[in-house]
């Protein structure tokens, strides 16, 4: 949790690149406009140890205003939605709104020969869809990385 | 009527005015476009005075000094553009070393941000990963505020430097002002006081030791002189050794006999073995830094390590402790005290005394000794005689970068927190001469010495006319070897001898360049006329450059190779040219 101020993410962004943190996907948005506070969601990996270095310099830094591991905190939820566009006609066609339905994406928009599917989920079943559209005329993908939250009736603090 | 808290001003206004309520008394800066509604108010007040240094870096340099002797913020005023760029070393600097700065920096008008204006530059882009804070000031209502608060997050928890970045419309704009008291950050709450679970848990720890002890750094002079009280009241009741970083010295008397002396890569020998032969280490506000560790994975091996600091990502980044205590040095150091008084412990006094046997072992190494030489002056020596003549003088000490700083810091013995001044994280050569006009401003009546190389002195030289301009009698001792000795040394060690870039050719007559700037120019070049030429140093009341020729190969041991650890070291004159040049393995010449 994060002020919502100028150049926060580009702080919090240059911490990993400036210490060689790796980050595997990155959501940001306002969450309480009133309070001005952000929440950014980090993928990243490493030892417990570099995870905790992580952890105590991004507390360190003065916007922040709080930080917490959701995976070791354990029991989180983590979602991710895509937008897959797919063009192809006849039997693919109808192909991969058979599966777009088993995954249950949703078309939001169709052309004669494309269709835009919206799906949500964890990241295997993101990746899973998605592979299975390439060979049915897979042409773009848009991927908001992960949101993620605890599990029960705690919220984190600000 | 209580005072007004609403009162209107522009924004230049606002800025001198919060100046004025933190307390500020000097500010050190370099004029601009983008600066001039500050400087136009400077030119209308009495109470902040502005010191005009002759390049940016000389001004943080110099405010770190200042903040560094005198435990007060530091305060820079620059330009935008290459103001601010300039200014981006002495930040890091601080950044490195924890000292608390508030630099203001010009900006263009804030229409013309993003346009690629003349002397724009991104400023808060360009700092934000060297200072410890930074804004960007959009809106002069919010001006009052902001400065405070970067008072407050440059001062408190671990000290850093704060930029505030103020648009030119922003300066002339007119706005509320408001006083320092009624800030309080919205995020920002550094833990001071330690968890008094954590504090009984080390001193038990502390209380079991057979071998321990204590290893200092900067952190415990950030936290005040009462820290330093308070450390030496603890090692007398317990009557451990201590040995401190580079950012310590001073902290605790080197004439006390559980000094130790520094540790780390050009630390002595009894300090380094004791690090390494150690069951207890208690470590108070200092950050295993490389310089000190040598090679991490055999880095004291066999103790419980207490690591008491204020900055919670400071624990566990290099080396893994047993138990961490986060909080203030002063407040952690009161309770340890109180709760070893209240639990009523004693120290295992069979234990220590064969300890303190085992290091009196070490001692009588005498790892800096060296040979002293009648013809020509030994750097040491010269240092020594420094050391020795300025007895019962008020001295405060900056340094360079290189050679001169270490043996500086071997030789030159410290018995006061806040007397050293030096560039120690981020190793910044061209430190110490703007960092003496900072200090001298601070300590109007003391003496302040620089002990410079001569490379690193060239790289803020110009400064010399800052301390002509404002009468301050700073004394730049330069070590001259004609090298950049570090370098050349490091050349020895790694790179087969060849000395690649390392002379420095065409060396100024630092004598002429001293009267060139309205100064004095001295040179000693033969042991015999040093006493002499440095009493004659102290006695003038003006600034003084002091060339000492000293003999120009003399290297700096003893030194813990990069990629060793610290029961490898290499003691000075025993070592055979043959051994120095391959006791650096293929693995430690890629470290630093």
């Amino acid at each position: 949790m994060v002020d919502n101020e100028p150049g926060v993410l580009a702080r919090v962004i240059g911490l990993f690149s400036g210490r060689g943190y790796n980050i595997d996907s990155l959501t940001v948005s306002e969450t309480e406009h009133e309070a001005h506070v952000s929440r950014i969601t980090i993928v990243t990996s490493g030892t417990s140890n570099v995870i905790e270095q992580i952890k105590a310099q991004l507390e360190r830094m003065v916007p922040v205003h709080s930080v917490a591991d959701l995976t070791v905190q354990g029991n989180a939820i983590e979602r991710e939605l895509a937008l897959i566009k797919v063009t192809g006609k006849g039997e693919k066609r109808m192909e991969s709104l058979r599966l777009a339905d088993a995954f249950r994406a949703r078309v939001i928009d169709a052309t004669t020969e494309s269709f835009v599917f919206e799906l949500t989920g964890k990241t295997s079943k993101v990746d899973q869809f998605i592979s299975l559209m390439q060979p049915l005329g897979l042409v773009e993908v848009s991927r908001t990385g992960i949101a993620a939250i605890s599990r029960g009736p705690e919220g984190m603090k600000i | 009527m209580a005072g007004r808290s609403d009162e209107q001003m522009t924004g230049a206004e606002i800025i001198l005015k919060a100046l004025a309520d933190q307390g500020v008394e000097h500010i050190f800066g370099y004029p601009g476009g983008a600066v001039l509604p500050i400087y136009d108010e400077i030119f209308q007040q009495e109470k902040v005075k502005h010191i005009l240094v002759r390049h940016e870096q000389g001004a943080t340099h110099a405010a770190e000094g200042y903040a560094r002797s005198t435990g007060k913020p530091g305060v820079v005023l620059v330009t935008s553009g290459p103001g601010a760029t300039n200014a981006v070393t002495g930040l890091t600097d601080a950044l490195m070393d924890s000292i608390p700065l508030v630099c203001i920096t010009g900006q263009v008008p804030t229409h013309l941000i993003g346009n690629d204006a003349f002397q724009e530059c991104d400023t808060v882009g360009i700092t934000r990963p060297c200072t410890k804070h930074n804004y960007l000031v959009k809106n002069v209502n919010d001006l009052a505020r902001i400065l405070h608060e970067a008072f407050y997050v440059a001062t408190t928890g671990r000290p850093g430097p704060v930029v505030v970045d103020v648009p030119k419309d922003v300066q002339f704009a007119k706005g509320t002002y408001i006083g320092p008291g009624n800030i309080q950050h919205k995020t920002y709450r550094p833990r001071i006081k330690p968890d008094q679970n954590v504090v009984r848990a080390a001193v038990d720890l502390i209380a079991s030791a057979k071998r321990p002890i204590f290893y200092t750094g900067g952190g415990v002079i950030n936290s005040g002189p009462g820290a330093s009280k308070l450390l030496r009241e603890f090692v007398k009741m317990t009557g451990f050794p201590l040995t401190s970083t580079l950012m310590g010295l001073g902290a605790f008397p080197a004439g006390d006999k559980h000094w130790l002396g520094m540790l780390g890569m050009h630390g002595t020998y009894e300090a380094n073995m004791a690090m390494h032969g150690c069951d207890v280490m208690i470590n108070i506000g200092a950050r295993f830094d490389d310089r000190i560790t040598g090679r991490v994975d055999a880095f004291s091996p066999h103790s419980r390590k207490i690591h008491v600091d204020i900055d919670p990502s400071s624990v566990n980044k290099n080396v893994p402790v047993d138990l961490p205590v986060i909080g203030d040095c002063a407040h952690v150091l009161e309770d340890m005290i109180r709760v070893w008084k209240a639990r009523q412990h004693q120290v295992d006094k069979p234990a220590l005394a064969q300890w303190w046997k085992q290091i009196d072992q070490w001692r009588s190494r005498d790892s800096l000794k060296y040979k002293p030489r009648k013809d020509v002056i030994m750097p040491q020596y010269a240092i020594e005689r420094l050391y020795a003549l300025t007895r019962g003088k008020d001295v405060y000490i900056t340094t360079e970068v290189g050679q001169h700083q270490m043996w500086a810091a071997q030789f030159f013995k410290f018995e006061e927190p806040n007397r050293l001044m030096t560039s120690g994280g981020l190793g910044t050569m061209g430190y110490g001469l703007p960092a003496t006009i900072g200090v001298q401003m601070a300590h109007p009546k003391s003496l302040v010495v620089d002990i410079a190389g001569d490379a690193s002195v060239l790289m803020t030289m110009q400064e010399m006319s800052t301390a002509v301009q404002y009468r301050l009698p700073v004394k730049i001792f330069i070590l001259n070897n004609q090298y950049m000795g570090m370098v050349r040394q490091w050349q020895q060690l790694l790179h087969g001898n060849r000395l690649s870039e390392s002379y420095s050719e065409a060396l100024p007559d630092f004598v002429k360049l001293a009267e060139a700037y309205g100064a004095v120019g001295m040179r000693a070049e033969k042991p015999a006329e040093l006493d002499d030429a440095i009493k004659a140093m102290i006695e003038i009341n003006r600034p003084v450059i002091f060339d000492c020729r000293v003999a120009s190969l003399a290297n700096c041991f003893p030194m813990i190779p990069s990629g060793k650890a610290h029961n490898e070291m290499l003691l000075g004159e025993d070592v055979p040219d043959a051994e120095i040049e391959k006791a650096i393995g293929a693995e430690g010449k890629v470290l630093v």
